[in-house]
């Protein structure tokens, strides 16, 4: 065979001459990510600059200062990726930048509304924690030689999900939790174990599904027209659907228990093929869904604002949270009222963490959410792209795990938020106020673009390409 | 502020967002990777020259290691030394792993250090081991179907020069330098 040939298939028969189908590999993209992360940089300071005018009449002190600050911290983000992941995806780390960069004047611009009750300026220790987690991401960069590695944890990463999960119930309760229990209090400031689970419950999915997707895929019986389980395959699904069940009743955490079960339920999916588990899925789903309804005052008042969004509380004030929202969304109208010219104040609670959509909307308008919305999505679609493009099977389940956590998280609060779902406590990734959240997400983005590194690295050029086609011949 | 000022900047930010999200699918457009058909008279004038020439435009240059003649073991067996194990056909093409002295195991069992997706592959097919003198050495583990050096099935562990396929059902493994 000639050397290209020898690369791909040559199809017989096509009519107008052969062709020769040869593997393409993904170009490396670096200086496309660097002129796009130029661009996620100069977008939030022009934010900056838009609100610090609206609301001051001034462009801010220090906007230099904090544009040279973001700038320098994309930079070595970028530098890492240039030099540990060379073939990574282009898009993932300007748009989680852009995110980011847009969060930071959100959470400054809502500090500044005097009128918000129970404010405390959060910007500084967003910025703080911002750094943290692109520290964290180039240390996943440099450390993080192969994700294939973190295969051999598989059991281990189990364990520590579980007991990060398991920690909070039995901490004490506070009464500023406000009904769930899901943070860690280390004198002032507080983390929660749960977003790292985010990270560490996909790489124990994956894992375990691909020792057991053959299993799970091939033996089952027909029944219906639906492939059903043999019943000690059904063993592992049953535990982690009463796992994120214990999670909801001792935690009363309707979003967490929601983001693990959803995500076990795609990988399942994708790693087997089998629609019946999806029907499973949603079924146990629903069906915990219910139980706990019935029994937890927290979860049935959360079903009631849902259901009922602009009934006054009973005790004289305003709408609930869900109805400020939605009075915000259409405040902004089509092209919104212009950043730091809306009225964020009148949402009373959580405006920076999981009400930070409703600002968003009513300065941004639709426009602006629909914006926000797509970069999310390019952002899971290139996380698709990995898994697609991804070789092994334990990158490809990952790379699906780890956005499908991405996307659950962002359809979960942005649902609460405009009312389409109950609403329930979750933070909008890069956006909303939060420490564990924003360094989580950073790591999730880092293993992400290691596994597109992988995934897109071209393949070597093959040995016999450049070296002269040997002719055996009389000597 | 003026009215007009921050009404412009109001829409002037929309837009941007919204030129970023077009920019960042441009680049999803322009992104693609996969196959490419190359329509055999086209590339028929290019086949001498370089091989690689049809895909160059898109694709790295193919790393260039410094390969002399010495492939026959002439000199010393250490300046020939392979330093990569790399799948060259198969659903793995394209996959390779760094030889650093480590036993590498191939098989469809997940522990496998290539896992073979392969359905003529056993769960424990093959493995490719130094021995004392450094010299890479294949050996069969007694699989369904076999392993086959080239042509020919393996029996017994085989020394495995630099460039001899390795083949497993539809998988073909080869060392580079």
């Amino acid at each position: 065979m000639t050397a290209p040939a020898a690369r791909g298939r040559v199809p017989r028969g096509t009519g107008t001459g052969t062709a020769t189908i040869m593997p393409q590999g993904a170009p490396n993209r670096r200086n496309t990510e660097l002129v796009l992360l130029v661009f996620a940089v100069l977008i939030p300071l022009f934010a900056y600059a838009d609100t610090g005018l609206a609301m001051d009449g001034r462009i801010p002190a220090g906007t230099l200062e904090y544009g040279l600050g973001m700038g320098l911290f994309a930079l070595l983000a970028h530098l890492a990726v240039r030099r540990f992941a060379p073939y990574a995806d282009p898009l993932m780390l300007p748009i989680a930048a852009l995110l980011n960069g847009l969060g930071l004047v959100f959470i400054w611009r809502l500090d500044k509304a005097r009128q918000l009750a129970r404010n405390y300026p959060a910007a500084q220790n967003q910025l703080i924690w911002t750094g943290l987690g692109i520290a964290l991401f180039i240390g996943v960069m440099v450390l993080l030689k192969d994700h294939r590695l973190l295969q051999r944890y598989t059991y281990i990463a189990g364990l520590v999900a579980l007991v990060l999960l398991a920690i909070p119930a039995f901490m004490p309760a506070r009464a500023s939790d406000f009904g769930a229990k899901i943070w860690i209090h280390v004198g002032s400031f507080s983390i929660q174990p749960g977003e790292f689970v985010k990270i560490v419950l996909p790489v124990f999915f994956a894992g375990y599904l691909m020792a057991k997707r053959d299993a799970l895929a091939l033996a089952s019986r027909r029944f219906l027209g639906l492939y059903l389980p043999r019943g000690r395959d059904l063993g592992p699904i049953i535990a982690v659907w009463l796992l994120s069940l214990l999670i909801l009743v001792f935690e009363t955490d309707l979003g967490t228990s929601l983001l693990f079960f959803g995500v076990f339920v795609i990988m399942l999916y994708v790693a087997t093929e089998r629609t019946s588990w999806i029907l499973f899925g949603l079924l146990m789903a629903g069906l915990g869904f219910w139980a706990v309804a019935t029994t937890e005052s927290h979860v049935q008042s959360r079903i009631t604002d849902w259901l009922h969004p602009l009934t006054a509380a009973p005790n004289g004030g305003g709408v609930g949270q869900i109805g400020q929202s939605l009075f915000a969304l259409g405040a902004g109208g089509v092209l919104g009222t212009g950043l730091g010219q809306g009225h964020s104040w009148l949402i009373g609670f959580a405006a920076k963490s999981d009400f930070i959509l409703g600002t968003i909307g009513e300065e941004l308008g639709l426009a602006g959410l629909m914006a926000l919305f797509l970069l999310y999505a390019l952002l899971f679609e290139r996380g698709l792209r990995t898994a697609l493009a991804a070789r092994d099977p334990f990158g490809k389940l990952l790379a699906v795990g780890l956005s499908g956590a991405f996307a659950l998280q962002v359809f979960i609060v942005a649902g609460g938020v405009t009312g389409t779902i109950p609403l329930t406590g979750m933070t909008l990734p890069f956006m909303a106020q939060g420490g564990s959240s924003v360094i989580t997400n950073w790591a999730l983005i880092a293993i992400l673009l290691k596994i597109s590194d992988v995934a897109r690295r071209p393949a070597p050029a093959p040995e016999t390409a450049t070296e002269p086609t040997q002719v055996l011949g009389p000597s | 502020m003026s009215e007009l000022t921050l009404t412009v900047m109001r829409l002037g930010f929309l837009a941007v967002l919204w030129l970023f999200v077009i920019v960042a699918v441009q680049v999803i457009r322009s992104d693609l990777f996969g196959t490419k058909v190359v329509q055999r008279t086209a590339a028929a004038g290019r086949r001498n020259g370089a091989a690689a020439a049809p895909t160059g435009r898109q694709q790295p240059p193919p790393q260039r290691e410094a390969r002399g003649q010495q492939t026959q073991g002439g000199g010393r067996p250490r300046r020939g030394a392979p330093t990569q194990l790399v799948v060259v056909q198969g659903s793995l093409a394209g996959t390779t792993v760094a030889l650093q002295g480590q036993t590498i195991t191939l098989g469809r069992a997940h522990d496998s250090t290539i896992v073979l997706d392969d359905d003529y592959a056993s769960s424990r097919h093959a493995r490719i081991y130094p021995d004392q003198t450094g010299q890479w050495i294949v050996e069969d583990l007694q699989s369904t179907n076999g392993t086959y050096l080239d042509r020919t099935r393996l029996t017994s562990p085989t020394p495995l020069q630099p460039g001899a396929a390795i083949r497993i059902g539809r998988t073909v493994i080869e060392l580079r330098k």
